[in-house]
């Protein structure tokens, strides 16, 4: 079926970003509770319309992190439903204490969005690399942590994180991917989402990784193998009876991510599989800080790319023969 | 030891009706914070833990926030018109916990379970467990972020309800309490008063020995406060500066009170050694004792008796960001 439609890897490419900004707008428009708070991360948000159309929704305390997330917390305290803003690398690593503290443990309602998260900034280096986030913020209680993969999930997981109360941390790539999702598209908290079906072993992915890995089963298809692949954009709490059931009803999994390979959606997926259906499980992500190359270069390097991916899927269903 | 509810034998003491007499009020708040201190020496004496030492040194202020300032009651914790006040130097919990119960947002009785496992009233205050908490703090550097964004909130809502946030003074080598002090000073958030416990010791050192903080007033000014300094023990310059804020229009409000650890107990008053120090039986008994000799509402014993040389520049409270102008004028 590969041959007669064309293959993901070959549609339209998006940074979704555009659609974070455009869902913030028009929530905004809607809620007039809605503010964005950032750590002068307007450009790099593509912050700058919504500035324009709200003005004094759009705070800006400067490159301070710390007081970036104090401040959305007491904004919130105030009656405010505050976006917070910021490169994922920033957000995540400076003001940690303060989404422990001000937000989950006090759960406020902040929305952590971590703009350009992973290795997006590719020759920035490891400095810029936000790889550490998905396993520091799975680490906090009280946190919702989403990893959406394509623009349209992107807008549908920023709509329901403005009607949900409570902290979520929702990472907003800049890295461009295709459109894995049709339009009508509802995110549902806490439910991966079978995109392609298979039975022969299955592949769990998210963000920008998602694609590549629905690529990979198209790959595997051609050589017979049928991969299953889970959407998995709610890495907290995770959808484990989609993963017990891959785990019982496919030859293993392969985890795949653009995060660090311990912690992260990986991790997840093998702390429930030991303890709820032991399976063979292969985590693809990044294991060490990365060496100097564009995001895409770094992905492919570190097996996250089709071939890669297909490649751990192959000798998971070959040992399991 | 163990606390027990026998030993939770504070007054409720509640607010005094608004047209009060501004003597009467003082009087009201000595009283009151002369309970909270004998009740919070209880706690900390039975408990076998706590934080006695800045739990002095802040009690006259929180008596005098929660007694005659912050419009807040019982039954107004959810408003979302009222004041906020957010206590940065969370491990002095137990004397948040004592205020609370003074004026009535937290049964009496409740303090008996102060640490106790499951106990609603944890070492640093919880907002999901204990009505009238705002912020859950602890690590130092939180409290006056959060009140930034509270009072940036009232701002957006043209609202007038103020935030008033207390800092230890030894917090305040915590760099985010000086991003937050910029961003209050941009956006001109003058109904945010930040309280400085200037009792210039911190847990095992004074604050000069560890990283000095002279010279504070002028450090705030240059951040864009306006800055007041009060004996942080006089319940009627409390009383007056607390009340009078904003005391320049687009400048948030520094008040420095200078205060001793432990006051006014003679053996706990500014000794370093009462940082987290738990008063043993005999200890127990001359502190409570000292406290029970003060005549109820009795405003000058309590007053600062051993001020260092050099400490309290200004008995009468001043505004350093302009020199010359007077207090309260717009």
């Amino acid at each position: 079926m590969s041959i007669v439609e064309t293959s993901i890897a070959d549609r339209p490419r998006y940074d979704c970003r555009d659609a974070y900004v455009e869902t913030l707008a028009e929530l905004a428009e809607a809620d007039h509770r809605i503010v964005g708070v950032v750590n002068d991360s307007v450009g790099s948000s593509k912050l700058n319309s919504f500035r324009k159309a709200f003005p004094d929704r759009l705070i800006n305390v400067g490159i301070a992190e710390q007081d970036m997330v104090g401040v959305a917390s007491g904004l919130a305290n105030g009656g405010r439903i505050p976006f917070v803003s910021a490169a994922s690398c920033f957000l995540t690593g400076r003001a940690l204490e303060q989404i422990k503290a001000d937000v989950a443990y006090s759960n406020t309602n902040v929305k952590l969005c971590g703009m350009s998260p992973g290795v997006a900034y590719g020759e920035l280096g490891p400095t810029h690399h936000s790889i550490e986030d998905i396993a520091w913020l799975r680490a906090i209680s009280n946190l919702t942590v989403i990893v959406p993969a394509d623009p349209i999930e992107t807008a549908a997981a920023l709509r329901w994180a403005a009607a949900s109360d409570g902290p979520v941390f929702i990472r907003v790539s800049r890295m461009s991917v295709p459109k894995v999702y049709d339009e009508d598209y509802a995110f549902r908290l806490g439910r991966a989402i079978t995109v392609r079906a298979g039975d022969d072993v299955t592949l769990i992915s998210n963000g920008t990784v998602l694609w590549r890995a629905i690529a990979a089963a198209e790959q595997l298809a051609t050589e017979g193998i049928s991969a299953r692949v889970l959407s998995m954009p709610t890495v907290k709490p995770l959808d484990t009876s989609a993963v017990v059931a891959a785990a019982r009803e496919t030859a293993g999994i392969v985890t795949a991510e653009e995060a660090v390979s311990g912690g992260g959606l990986g991790g997840a997926v093998a702390e429930t599989v030991v303890q709820q259906h032991p399976a063979r499980v292969t985590i693809l992500g990044i294991p060490e800080f990365a060496p100097t190359g564009s995001a895409g270069y770094l992905l492919d390097h570190f097996g996250l790319s089709p071939d890669g991916i297909a490649a751990a899927a192959r000798r998971l269903v070959t040992r399991g023969t | 030891m163990t606390l027990t509810v026998e030993h939770t034998t504070m007054p409720v003491l509640g607010r005094l009706p608004i047209h009060s007499s501004r003597a009467e009020q003082v009087a009201h708040i000595a009283e009151a914070a002369r309970q909270i201190r004998i009740q919070d020496l209880k706690l900390v004496h039975y408990a076998g833990a706590g934080h006695i030492g800045g739990d002095f040194s802040a009690i006259d202020i929180l008596a005098t926030l929660y007694g005659a300032v912050l419009d807040i009651t019982p039954d107004s914790v959810t408003d979302p018109e009222r004041d906020r006040f957010i206590l940065s130097k969370g491990h002095v919990a137990g004397a948040l916990y004592t205020t609370l119960a003074a004026f009535g947002f937290l049964p009496v009785d409740d303090l008996a379970t102060f640490l106790k496992p499951l106990s609603a009233l944890n070492g640093h205050p919880n907002r999901r467990k204990v009505a009238g908490v705002e912020a859950n703090t602890g690590p130092l550097g939180h409290g006056l972020p959060v009140a930034v964004g509270h009072a940036l909130s009232a701002k957006l809502d043209v609202s007038l309800r103020r935030t008033y946030v207390l800092v230890g003074d030894g917090e305040l080598q915590e760099g985010s309490n000086w991003e937050a002090m910029m961003a209050a000073s941009q956006y001109q958030l003058d109904r945010l008063t930040v309280i400085v416990d200037r009792n210039r010791l911190q847990q095992g050192a004074t604050t000069k020995e560890t990283n000095d903080l002279d010279p504070l007033p002028d450090k705030a000014a240059a951040f864009g406060f306006a800055v007041v300094e009060v004996n942080g023990h006089d319940h009627g310059e409390l009383l007056d500066v607390l009340s009078a804020v904003p005391f320049r229009p687009g400048k948030p409000t520094f008040v420095i009170a200078h205060t001793h650890k432990g006051h006014p107990i003679s053996f706990m008053s500014n000794n370093v050694a009462w940082h987290h120090r738990v008063p043993d039986v005999a200890e127990f008994q001359q502190a409570l004792t000292e406290l029970e000799a003060v005549a109820p509402g009795y405003t000058k014993e309590l007053g600062m008796t051993e001020r260092s040389e050099g400490i309290i520049k200004h008995s009468l409270p001043r505004v350093s960001s302009a020199p010359g102008a007077k207090r309260g004028r717009g």
